[in-house]
């Protein structure tokens, strides 16, 4: 059974919760304790409904003002898949919440109401979803049965949207008519949509192919720990001990060690159940080599005629995420990248982009949360990287105050700085 | 030569997903802290992340302690298994003791047939944190348990006094944890967040796991508090109409004998628990933990004052 992250955005009038509702409680992934606890809440509050938003958020501010605040993680699987939703608030001011639900996801999940079209909330999550590199998008137009089930609806928001859409980044695009309240297109297909032949919902989430999202291509792994036992049995053990970011090991590859350049060919790839005979992403495994060279954290092992990019000066799109400080030109952070900490200086802030049009704002002084735009980026330490558009674990970063030790940047390489 | 665990071309199975992300979580906070530690309570949760743990490091040995907190209302299987897990493994057994605690004054004794020592917990797991100066301990709370766990980070933040802030968590990113803190700050740290209960119980299974055996359906003498079967040990004093009964019963949670129920259950190997539990309707700690029973935000509000 295979894993699939996906991430939802949308607001609570778009019926978010209630799919995310609908797909875990016809998946029997509601026990009947919650659902009681969430029918007594409801019915306490005044609601003549169930209220299955009171499900996911599960702060008590949040309850008190009706709103998610923060990324909830819900997990659910039927018998293809095990699946686990990053549910992230759809507000305006949670853009880095989004950011964050989207940066593990394979799929994002926007949803629309039929009856409105395509918002500039629904924008700004698809933006933030190609932004972010998520494979797979799925639009739902929700509330079909608020519109009749009139196809012509559903046909005119795809247009709208494909239209949008073409600006952005986005290699596979679904569009499913449903009605979360109802079920309709979400578990199974519906009758009341006869002119629709795309599969439901949850048949798709089961289905969409995610195994070759990943870059199997470019051999990147970031040594994370040396394991080194020094015990009788295991005297001259050396082990480089890491996940595999991307491509894939076997044993006798001929590799080289970054930055230091040596070359080594791989003795055996480790694990406590055995050793195995290929490692690929997201496997967490231990590097052995056949030659003593001097490897340790924040190196990368990679093949010799497929090398990433080593710089210390990178040009980066970045979401800023602190509610105290504004990042600006000048300002230094520690940054975190695969296994790899340094300082950064910000040397350029190049421009802000405006996420609903798109429009790259020149000639700013700062950026304040939850906006995202272009910086350049000079490092203590040369970073091995690629760019994030080809590989998402070798050419992410987060940026840390050095003050208050928050995380307070999501980065996204775009390449050497111009 | 083995490919255990890919279903085919470049496919891990889910439960190979989640190794790897709770290795690489377990190896980030070897490279990363000073003093990490691995709350160990002899449940199944923390069996499997002991588990982990050892994996991530093989063939050496697990580079951290690991710490009991004890709060003398015990099962006998369970602190049994406890000490031959810590000699199996090798790793040095730390004990919080609740009783000290209560001995010295820190906190005192809930009075009542309903008393619990799980609330004094909080006290002895922060005080044995900071004298033995930890950095990083790790838990094994599942986000899956509960709606206050559901929002919590892989590295949550505590501040000095152990706090847990859920409106002022750090943004994670990527599998990039932030762990920067300050002398007498720590990290609480998660390697199970994306499990859920079916996934602890089939990894279990796949792995040859051993767990007490108050897992598995035993006879035992139990009586009947508030809809959960509670053990009759010398930690409960029982009321009015709580007679006590025979039953076949096993254990869905291991916690503080007077606070965790059992579960009527006929299931007595680890595939017949699967089963059960994948047809299950009430959660574990729904059905099983008077403790989360106190109010909606009973788990938000001890989290808060620095519970597991």
């Amino acid at each position: 059974m295979e894993l699939l992250r996906f991430a939802t955005a949308g607001s609570v009038d778009d019926g978010k919760s209630t799919l995310i509702g609908r797909l875990l409680f016809d998946s029997k992934a509601i026990f009947e304790d919650q659902l009681e606890a969430v029918e007594r809440t409801s019915r306490d509050k005044g609601f003549d409904y169930t209220n299955l938003a009171l499900l996911t958020d599960g702060l008590r501010a949040e309850r008190e003002q009706g709103i998610t605040i923060d990324v909830a993680y819900r997990y659910f699987a039927t018998p293809k898949r095990k699946f686990i939703i990053a549910d992230t608030p759809g507000h305006t001011q949670y853009t880095r919440n989004m950011v964050t639900g989207a940066s593990t996801a394979d799929l994002a999940l926007v949803l629309i109401d039929a009856r409105k079209g395509v918002l500039e909330q629904s924008r700004r999550h698809s933006f933030i979803a190609s932004l972010l590199r998520i494979p797979h998008l799925v639009l739902c137009v929700n509330k079909m049965d608020l519109v009749d089930w009139d196809q012509q609806v559903f046909e005119n928001v795809k247009a709208e949207f494909r239209q949008f859409a073409a600006k952005l980044d986005v290699t596979d695009l679904a569009f499913i008519p449903v009605s979360a309240l109802l079920g309709d297109n979400v578990v199974d297909r519906s009758a009341n949509t006869p002119w629709y032949q795309g599969p439901s919902l949850l048949h798709h989430l089961e289905e969409v192919h995610i195994a070759s999202d990943r870059n199997h291509i470019d051999a990147r792994f970031p040594v994370q720990y040396v394991i080194r036992p020094m015990s009788d049995e295991w005297h001259d053990y050396r082990g480089y001990a890491g996940t595999v970011a991307s491509g894939t090991f076997k044993p006798g590859d001929e590799v080289v060690v970054l930055p230091s350049g040596f070359t080594s060919r791989i003795a055996s790839i480790d694990t406590a159940d055995g050793p195995i005979g290929e490692a690929f992403a997201p496997m967490s495994v231990t590097i052995r080599l056949e030659d003593e060279i001097d490897v340790s954290r924040g190196d990368m092992i990679c093949r010799r005629h497929n090398q990433p990019t080593v710089g210390q000066d990178v040009d980066a799109m970045i979401c800023w995420m602190s509610e105290q400080a504004r990042l600006t030109a000048g300002a230094k952070y520690t940054i975190k990248h695969t296994t790899r900490s340094a300082r950064a200086l910000v040397k350029n802030l190049n421009y802000r982009l405006d996420i609903n049009t798109l429009h790259r704002e020149e000639g700013i002084d700062g950026l304040a949360l939850n906006e995202i735009g272009r910086v350049s980026l000079r490092t203590t330490q040369p970073l091995l990287y690629d760019e994030y558009r080809r590989n998402r674990a070798t050419g992410s970063f987060i940026l840390v105050d050095e003050v208050t030790n928050a995380t307070v940047a999501a980065g996204m390489i775009l390449g050497p700085t111009q | 030569m083995s490919t255990a665990g890919t279903t085919s071309f470049f496919e891990l199975s889910h439960l190979k997903a989640l190794e790897a992300e709770s290795i690489h979580v377990i190896r980030e906070v070897a490279a990363e802290f000073e003093r990490p530690v691995l709350l160990f309570s002899g449940g199944k949760d923390s069996i499997v992340m002991l588990r982990l743990a050892e994996k991530a490091f093989w063939p050496a040995r697990v580079p951290f302690p690991v710490m009991h907190v004890d709060t003398g209302h015990n099962f006998p299987e369970v602190i049994e298994f406890r000490d031959r897990a810590v000699a199996r493994t090798g790793v040095k057994l730390v004990v919080g003791s609740v009783q000290d605690d209560i001995d010295a004054g820190r906190v005192a004794e809930e009075r009542g047939p309903r008393a619990s020592r799980n609330r004094l917990q909080t006290a002895t797991l922060l005080r044995s944190i900071e004298d033995g100066r930890y950095d990083a301990v790790f838990g094994g709370a599942r986000r899956d348990e509960e709606k206050a766990r559901a929002k919590e980070r892989v590295f949550s933040f505590r501040d000095e006094f152990g706090q847990w802030d859920p409106k002022n968590q750090r943004p994670e990113l990527w599998s990039l944890y932030n762990g920067r803190h300050r002398t007498g700050e720590h990290i609480r740290v998660f390697p199970l967040s994306n499990w859920t209960e079916l996934d602890i119980w089939q990894y279990i299974a796949d792995d040859g796991i051993e767990i007490p055996a108050i897992y598995y359906a035993h006879r035992r003498m139990v009586f009947r508090r508030d809809g959960m079967l509670l053990a009759d040990t010398e930690f409960v004093t029982r009321g009015d109409g709580e007679d006590l009964f025979e039953a076949t019963v096993r254990f869905r949670t291991v916690g503080d004998a007077s606070c965790t129920g059992a579960v009527e259950s006929p299931a007595a190997t680890v595939d017949d628990v699967i089963r059960e539990v994948a047809a299950t309707r009430i959660t574990e700690r729904g059905a099983t933990r008077a403790d989360d029973r106190i109010s909606e935000a009973g788990m938000e509000d001890r989290k808060k004052e620095g519970y597991f």
